[in-house]
């Protein structure tokens, strides 16, 4: 059996800058903040008073009222999302075979929200005055679940959890799921809604968050000297992929094709990422390998780039491992500069950011890069959106746990 | 007495439900009309256990499939307590 090539048709997101692909593209090219005080909660008796909140969202614009009513937040993200990408694919109009049309859709955490509303439930008003709802509004698979209920759609289902790459790993196991043949079509992707007070004290406490709450919109600068922790930021990102030959039967239009995936674990800390990068390598490594390319062949990164002291630095170290010479010559860019760390659906965000940089052959800038750290003295495309020709790009996500996943896309045709 | 349980019952229900009251009558039923599914059954309970302060033990909600039967059920059971 030929290998199936697998391309990506549809893309649909939510995020701290935009409700949709087309705004979110626009206002990444033009660097554009989405990092402001915490509105959700009085942040004041907290260190970090900082976040990457949805703003002036209205759910109604793309899901009825009866749908959202019983879903936690991260929930209605994910199904906004992913009404976006469907519609964009345009696969529900044409024939496609349901049990091979699967859902791959992560969540870093779940529905934290409702887990906390209803252990108060539980305590102030006792045990049966826990919502039935509670379980399945909780739990980080119901998005998968939800999305093929809405749609009819009977092919492979479930959702995986690895923190920060938790969305990248659901498109690459979503690739290999059409490339060995068993779906024609993957929705994937991930959604997350970490912005509630417990979350951010955990996350402060550990002091992996930036504390610069005089200027939320320097907060997040990725590889910048003066970075000092990652901000918090919340959404969904979801996007359609498709087996060439089925994309081309039906006409549909195709973004870009998606030719690698690596993963690999750092066996080495909790949290903290290996110091020389190397786990991160191993993932870059395979993807570029199951691409058939050479490193050199690589013009683009969408970085992790957190904004960590720590993550800004190894990433830098692995990208040089892996490129040589090469990492001074291509573009690497941070979609986080701007939305901040949208965790579980971190991977899928930046992996529709960097479809539309191979799509549109444009790199959008690295938001609050200004002054250079001797540690990362890469091309970090400081400020300014580029033009440039983009054949192949990466994106990479790293996870607490040390899950690191590296996805590689090529331009299309 | 009856109207007033059905007005809040159809209150709760069409806030559950996110069904306009309009289209909530006595003789709706409520899984194969309102859309309820078993979770939502088990939701509306317990709104309306709180809501007019007694049980509704599981045998009984084998009993109840409409509006009316809600109200009824409310009804005898507010006036035997």
């Amino acid at each position: 059996m030929p290998e199936r090539r697998v391309v990506i048709t549809g893309l649909g997101t939510i995020n701290p800058l935009a409700d949709n692909v087309p705004d979110f593209w626009k206002f990444l090219l033009e660097g554009r903040n989405g990092i402001r005080r915490i509105t959700r909660f009085d942040p004041s008796p907290f260190p970090v008073q900082i976040a990457g909140e949805i703003q002036n969202f209205d759910p109604e614009r793309r899901l009825s009222r009866r749908e959202i009513r019983r879903l936690d937040r991260y929930a209605v993200y994910a199904l906004y999302a992913a009404a976006e990408a469907v519609e964009d694919s345009g696969f529900l109009s044409s024939s496609f075979l349901p049990e091979k049309a699967g859902v791959l859709i992560s969540s870093g955490i779940g529905g934290m929200e409702t887990l906390l509303r209803e252990n108060d439930n539980l305590i102030q008003k006792g045990p049966e005055r826990v919502s039935p709802f509670f379980i399945p509004m909780m739990i980080p698979d119901i998005a998968a679940g939800l999305v093929s209920i809405k749609y009819g759609l009977k092919g492979v289902n479930y959702c995986i959890v690895s923190a920060c790459a938790s969305s990248t790993h659901a498109i690459g196991e979503a690739f290999w799921t059409i490339k060995r043949g068993d779906a024609d079509i993957v929705v994937a992707g991930g959604a997350e809604a970490p912005i509630i007070p417990l979350s951010i004290a955990g996350f402060a406490n550990m002091r992996a968050l930036s504390r610069r709450n005089d200027e939320p919109e320097k907060a997040s600068r990725p590889f910048d000297a003066k970075r000092d922790g990652f901000v918090v930021g919340e959404g969904a990102g979801v996007v359609v992929l498709e087996s060439l030959e089925h994309a081309e039967r039906r006409g549909a239009k195709i973004y870009a094709e998606l030719v690698g995936y690596g993963a690999s674990g750092d066996a080495y800390h909790i949290t903290a990422p290996c110091a020389d990068g190397e786990g991160a390598y191993y993932a870059m490594r395979l993807a570029v390998q199951h691409a058939g390319i050479a490193p050199e062949e690589i013009d683009y990164i969408n970085a992790h780039g957190t904004s960590t002291e720590l993550n800004d630095k190894m990433e830098t170290l692995a990208i040089k491992r892996l490129l040589g010479d090469h990492a001074y010559h291509v573009a690497i860019s941070s979609t986080k500069s701007m939305i901040g760390h949208l965790l579980g659906a971190a991977g899928a965000v930046e992996f529709i950011a960097t479809v539309l940089s191979v799509y549109t052959q444009k790199v959008h800038p690295t938001r609050n890069y200004e002054f250079p750290d001797p540690d990362c003295d890469l091309d970090y495309v400081p400020g300014k959106a580029r033009e440039m020709e983009i054949r192949y790009a990466l994106t990479n996500s790293f996870g607490f746990g040390g899950h690191n996943a590296s996805l590689v896309v090529k331009r299309f045709p | 007495m009856g109207q007033d349980i059905f007005a809040i019952v159809k209150q709760v229900i069409s806030k559950e439900l996110e069904v306009e009251e309009e289209k909530i009558t006595p003789e709706s039923r409520i899984q194969e009309d309102l859309g309820a599914d078993s979770l939502d059954v088990m939701n509306i309970t317990m709104r309306l256990e709180d809501e007019f302060n007694l049980r509704i033990p599981d045998e009984d909600l084998t009993k109840i499939s409409t509006v009316q039967d809600i109200v009824d059920y409310i009804q005898s059971h507010l006036q035997s307590s």
